[in-house]
């Protein structure tokens, strides 16, 4: 998904420019993003703000909420009304402050992949040459490795021994790191293709026949034309981390129970998934509604500056 | 208020005790290779010349004659794959062998490059106002108000109307005409004393050349500045450079102060230039005097004189020797010919061929009328 999203934007950035000429006097007219762009910015802002807030919503416990009146119940069950799981808790509860891992983890590793992945990226596109040949060289390697097993290798050489015993913030920055060292080489060789085909605009050697240092011509010619794809593409690896999340929870490497993230209630239930659907079934859900909302605010992101020149 | 925070940037102190007349740019022996794959491209040979203070110079030779390579060595422009030899001295500095990191401090300040195309040569995700303040503040390290004052009365002097508006918009809500004028804006912020205007007409509406030409020359005329102007049209030159340098090939192949150079035309690629030219005077759907050929390899240039392949005058000895930059009679004019227009010599030679109708190169020529028509058979 990543990859031919990659490509995708580098053709974006190198295509020739249309050669449009139009002296506006009256501001242009703006065109909306849409309707289901709006949508999936409610949705998710819904969901950031029901994990921030989660400690003072009106939600049972969700780790010693047991509820013995209500195991393993359905939904709309009386007080819980996306069921409860094995022991009693609130799904609703569960799911709520399991998004807080999940969107920490989707969101920290993808800053983190996109100052060191962008920044090397731009670095390598702007300067070229030698320093170009030896940081590309680093992210392919990195991409060589299938990105699954890459993070839970990552994961466990960054684990204390005794991993189980790391508390919920530990365990959720360790995570955090492995999949951002993950996405470093994805978010940087997009950022690289971007910066490379920018660099060679004449602006930038407008700008140096002005007497712009290299670090200036870079970060104020450069960095800002190429905002847009990393914007995008950032977007989207919200979207895949999250899913990577899922996948670590499965080898037992993500948030460790009780505390809950989306990944590791759907991995409770692998074993036995018809004794208490909903646990399973609402984390995949907001997984799937979530990644969607991502990916399509992702592409408003790309074609909205995609048009910047052409369709005034 | 202070205006200035602190002196100007390093490096251009030095230049400030200088003269207000005399020579600014001498250039010498200038020449520029490009490392490919298939070897040296030879794109600059051996260029010299001078300008004062104030005055302006034409180069003129069609796409790929070196002309834009040029301008862009004397600054030191290049990308990484050149080699670059010859002398450049601004102002009776060296700076032929200068580093980017000590030239850095010479763009903007002492020279500045208006560029070919303005669709491309702005940012376009910043404000027109922050692009022309930009090099004022890393270089003078001004306040922020007075930068602002300073594009705001940069961009009156260009001729743009409604300045204050025109500051806080982006490049694309602009013409290309006005792009052009903001480009010279930017090149002008810094006061530089020689502007290299890089073909600054070519890519714009044939209504708004003139007007950007015009442009140019007032400014260069009031801020005393040198302007070397490159152009593939002599047209654009005419009447308003002190002197032109016709290139091929790499390499000048005549030079003149402008009046001589149309009056007494010597190189017949100056000549062939001048009838490319379409006159008012002819009437209409007539054929252009196109130059047969094309420019050589300049990875393998051929030995002898450059433009003989496609010259009518051509005779046995340009294909083995190359003629030398001689003197004309007049002060200044300088041509690389043996057998130049207007001459005894090139007359004959021009006969001559004409009778075994071609040239010493195989090129076919034969009048026709009046004109004179090369690369065509009968």
């Amino acid at each position: 998904m990543l990859e031919s999203a990659e490509t995708q934007l580098a053709g974006a950035a190198t295509g020739s420019l249309p050669e449009t000429e139009v002296a506006s006097s009256e501001k242009p007219h703006r065109k909306g993003i849409g309707i289901v762009a709006w949508i999936a910015i409610g949705w998710l802002a819904v969901l950031v703000l029901a994990a921030i807030f989660a400690p003072l919503l009106p939600i049972k416990d969700p780790i010693n909420g047991y509820d013995y009146l209500h195991i393993k119940s359905g939904l709309f069950t009386t007080g819980h009304i996306l069921g409860t799981d094995d022991s009693g808790n609130d799904v609703l509860s569960r799911s709520i402050w399991g998004a807080q891992a999940s969107l920490l983890i989707g969101v920290g590793s993808v800053i983190f992949g996109t100052i060191i992945g962008g920044f090397l990226g731009l670095v390598a596109g702007f300067k070229g040459g030698t320093t170009d040949t030896v940081i590309s060289a680093f992210f392919n390697i990195f991409l060589a490795f299938p990105q699954l097993v890459l993070a839970l290798t990552l994961v466990s050489v960054l684990s204390p021994a005794a991993s189980n015993s790391a508390g919920w913030g530990h365990r959720v920055l360790i995570v955090i790191l492995a999949v951002g060292i993950v996405s470093i080489p994805i978010l940087g060789r997009i950022t690289r293709a971007n910066a490379l085909a920018w660099s060679q605009r004449e602006f930038v050697m407008a700008a140096r026949a002005q007497g712009a240092s290299d670090r200036r011509v870079m970060m104020r010619e450069v960095l800002p034309n190429v905002v847009p794809a990393m914007l995008s593409i950032a977007l989207l690896s919200v979207a895949v981390v999250i899913v990577l999340e899922g996948a670590l929870a499965i080898f037992g490497l993500s948030i460790p129970a009780p505390s809950p993230s989306w990944g590791n209630m759907i991995e409770s239930q692998i074993s036995n998934p018809n004794s208490a659907p909903t646990v399973w079934m609402v984390p995949s859900v907001l997984i799937l509604t979530s990644v969607l909302a991502l990916n399509y605010l992702g592409d408003v992101v790309r074609s909205k500056f995609d048009v910047r020149e052409s369709a005034i | 208020m202070s205006r200035h925070k602190r002196a100007p940037a390093p490096g251009t102190e030095r230049f400030s005790d200088a003269p207000l007349d005399g020579l600014l740019l001498e250039i010498e022996d200038v020449k520029t290779q490009f490392v490919t794959p298939r070897g040296l491209v030879h794109a600059v040979d051996g260029v010299s010349f001078t300008l004062e203070r104030g005055k302006t110079i034409g180069i003129v030779g069609e796409s790929g004659c070196g002309k834009s390579v040029l301008s862009r060595s004397i600054m030191g422009l290049l990308p990484s794959n050149v080699v670059r030899h010859g002398s450049i001295r601004f102002e009776g500095h060296e700076i032929g062998n200068a580093a980017s990191d000590e030239m850095r401090h010479f763009w903007g300040t002492q020279m500045a490059m208006v560029f070919q195309d303005p669709m491309t040569s702005l940012n376009p995700v910043m404000r027109i106002g922050n692009q022309i303040m930009e090099s004022l503040r890393f270089h003078f390290d001004v306040t922020k108000d007075y930068a602002e004052e300073t594009a705001l009365s940069l961009l009156h002097s260009v001729g743009i109307p409604e300045a204050e508006r025109r500051l806080r918009e982006y490049p694309h809500q602009l013409s290309g005409g006005m792009r052009q004028r903001v480009m010279i804006a930017i090149a002008l912020a810094c006061g530089p004393k020689l502007l290299f205007a890089d073909e600054p007409t070519t890519a714009l509406d044939v209504t708004v050349q003139a007007q950007i030409l015009d442009l140019l020359q007032e400014q260069q005329r009031e801020r005393f500045m040198a302007m070397v102007l490159v152009t593939h049209d002599l047209g654009v030159v005419a009447g308003r450079t002190d002197d032109i340098a016709v290139m091929y090939a790499g390499r000048i192949v005549e030079r003149a102060p402008t009046r001589s150079l149309f009056e007494h035309t010597r190189h017949p690629y100056t000549e062939a230039l001048l009838k490319s030219i379409p006159k008012l005077s002819m009437p209409s759907h007539s054929k252009l005097d196109a130059i047969a050929g094309r420019p050589p390899d300049l990875v393998t240039p051929p030995v002898g004189c450059k433009f003989a392949a496609r010259c009518p005058y051509a005779q046995p000895k340009c294909l083995t020797d190359e003629p030398p930059l001689v003197d004309a009679e007049i002060p200044g004019h300088a041509y690389r010919c043996f057998f130049p227009v207007g001459s005894q010599a090139g007359g004959d030679a021009l006969t001559r061929n004409l009778a075994a109708g071609e040239t010493a190169t195989g090129l076919p020529v034969r009048r026709d009328g009046d004109a004179l028509l090369t690369g065509v058979t009968a």
